[in-house]
């Protein structure tokens, strides 16, 4: 079991490791690098090997490398070009604001989720389940920024109840961003609760027609009782692993309704970032959102392995 | 999965071909999403022929108009007309996402199904960079291609087909691991037909329509992320008629013309909505479940 958590830690450490591969030869690789965009049309000369020194990269590439993934795994990513801040002081208020959207969107969607999904699938094919499967299919189906343009139309210009744009500072208290966040959660979690309830609802339905249901059905065990105690337990221990991967699959539709709301969180930091070639920000932001991606897993895969001895003894599924 | 042998007698493509798309059209859903996709890639291919003005033509004397008899969906903020910029939006959308399946499709099957057959070390060194790929959030890979290589389509349809093309591998890896311990491909290998044999008349007639389902289902993703691009302004560049980009350019302007926004709202999600039930009755037709898969 130990060894077991331990083999998971390490292979999400190596797919770190592979990220921050990827994305610096990618960077290193792709025409064009930072002291290049920074100085535009005067990049050639004293001036650029001026900038290559300021910024170090007149060091050959692995040094740089080691350096950068040195200050990486002490929690310092180094300068940003544009405004010459650390980019942990950048990040550190973005960070908290997409916190802020992505703890209310789960509170709000999980449970939400679960009971459509239950519902959907006791019901199944019945009034209920066309209704909200009809509705939970349009919005998994419908792009982020299509539902969340939709969204500011109709509730916020059409119905005039909530402020369509959110107008905060960066640095901004959660107190002053609770009132603004409302339709951004709504917008997140429509999508997150739609894709988790099918995927509840399935493996309620898969459950439901199993042996030892069927077998406590005939037993004549009362139906809610067995629903309660039979059923649900077996059924959302699979839905955990989907939890998971629906938040980290969300990570990059949060890109897109952030930008549509103009919440000044991560991912509008990735489209601001990458406009100004901020190189060294981007750097930092993919390894932090596939750290978040990993962990994610992580965890529903401890969780997995904790609530379900079964597979204590075998090889976690991948 | 389709990984049991055949008993019946081989059929031919085109009968085959036909009985998929007989069942397909036998549930409501296929056969609405089947109508939508037609319809779209007929309007694709011929609306260029007949649509009433042009679509870069500015006006400034005709900024925002309400529909009317002569602009059917009103005009945008240059006066251009958007009923014709809707009917030609589909044009792009289509083109690159359609190549782009169409490479995700072939890289991602042939990797996948040389993982899968190969097996051992290079398949656990593959799997773990295809799992590397997945955890970087695809919006800022194709971000940073798309910004620093330019936004045009000859490096969109590559970049997309190969960020897609990761799932794939994973679904052509695992449809090879169902085949490849059966009997046939034992004795196949115990009549001594080479690898690319073995390849091609034994798994690939087996995986083939996991791929192709998979490739089904990646094809409305990959619409639904160009569209996204374009959206945040690094798809396709204006004046070129893109949903996305109709839909973020008339945005800020919707409170006083809302339908200038909701034309190409309506023809991309028509269109996402077509293509996703046709890969889901494709997928039934084939008898494979995708109801349990994980949106990655």
């Amino acid at each position: 079991m130990l060894i077991l958590v331990l083999k998971r830690i390490l292979l999400g450490l190596i797919t770190l490791f592979i990220v921050s591969l990827i994305t610096f030869v990618g960077v290193e690789v792709l025409p064009g690098d930072a002291c290049t965009t920074y100085l535009e049309r005067e990049a050639y000369g004293a001036a650029l090997e001026a900038c290559y020194k300021r910024l170090g990269l007149d060091i050959p590439a692995y040094e740089r490398y080691v350096n950068w993934a040195v200050g990486v795994i002490q929690g310092d990513f180094g300068y940003s070009l544009s405004g010459e801040m650390k980019i942990n002081d950048v990040l550190g208020p973005r960070v908290k604001n997409s916190l802020v959207l992505a703890s209310a969107s789960i509170l709000i969607g999980i449970p939400i989720a679960l009971l459509l999904g239950i519902i959907t699938a006791l019901w199944r094919d019945k009034l209920p389940d066309i209704i909200i499967s009809t509705f939970t299919i349009f919005s998994m189906t419908i792009p982020e920024f299509i539902s969340a343009t939709l969204l500011i139309l109709i509730v916020a210009i059409w119905l005039e109840w909530l402020p369509g744009i959110v107008i905060v500072p960066t640095g901004a208290s959660i107190s002053e961003l609770l009132p603004n966040i409302i339709l951004p959660v709504i917008a997140i979690s429509m999508i997150m609760t739609a894709h988790m309830a099918r995927m509840v609802r399935s493996s309620v339905i898969q459950v439901m027609s199993s042996d030892y249901v069927q077998m406590a059905i005939l037993k004549g065990v009362p139906y809610w009782k067995m629903v309660f105690k039979h059923v649900l337990p077996n059924a959302l221990l699979p839905a955990i692993n989907v939890v998971a991967l629906t938040i980290a699959w969300l990570l990059g539709g949060v890109v897109v309704t952030e930008v549509v709301f103009n919440y000044p969180g991560l991912g509008r930091l990735v489209i601001e970032s990458i406009s100004n070639r901020d190189l060294p920000v981007v750097q930092a932001l993919a390894i932090i959102l596939a750290s978040i991606y990993v962990v994610i897993n992580l965890i529903a895969d401890l969780l997995t392995l904790m609530l379900n001895p079964r597979l204590k003894s075998l090889q976690i599924k991948k | 999965m389709n990984s049991t042998i055949k008993e019946e007698k081989p059929k031919n493509t085109i009968s085959k071909v036909l009985e998929v798309i007989l069942t397909m059209v036998s549930r409501p859903s296929g056969l609405i999403g089947l109508i939508i996709l037609i319809f779209h890639v007929t309007l694709a291919i011929t609306s260029p022929l007949y649509v009433p003005h042009d679509y870069k033509a500015i006006d400034p004397s005709l900024m925002l108009q309400p529909p009317s008899s002569e602009y059917w969906f009103g005009t945008d903020s240059l006066g251009r007309d958007v009923f014709t910029r809707t009917i030609l939006g589909g044009r792009t959308a289509l083109t690159v996402t359609f190549f782009g399946s169409l490479i995700a499709l072939l890289w991602g099957g042939a990797v996948g199904i040389f993982c899968g057959l190969v097996g051992g070390k290079i398949d656990d060194v593959v799997m773990r960079i295809i799992d590397a790929f997945l955890s970087i959030p695809w919006i800022l890979a194709m971000l940073l291609i798309v910004s620093l290589l330019g936004t045009s389509i000859i490096v969109l349809i590559p970049a997309l087909g190969f960020f897609y093309g990761k799932g794939i591998v994973r679904v052509a890896r695992a449809a090879t691991h169902d085949v490849i311990a059966k009997d046939f491909i034992v004795s196949a290998r115990a009549r001594g037909h080479s690898n690319f044999s073995i390849i091609w008349n034994e798994i690939l007639p087996n995986v083939r329509d996991a791929i192709m389902v998979e490739g089904a289902m990646r094809w409305s993703w990959m619409l639904l992320g160009f569209s996204s691009l374009s959206f945040l302004g690094f798809g396709v560049s204006p004046p070129t008629p893109d949903w996305g980009l109709m839909i973020s350019n008339a945005r800020g302007l919707m409170s006083f013309a809302y339908w200038s926004v909701l034309a190409p709202i309506f023809g991309l999600s028509s269109l996402i909505i077509g293509i996703n039930l046709t890969a889901d009755a494709f997928a039934k037709a084939l008898g494979i479940d995708r109801s349990t898969k994980a949106p990655v």
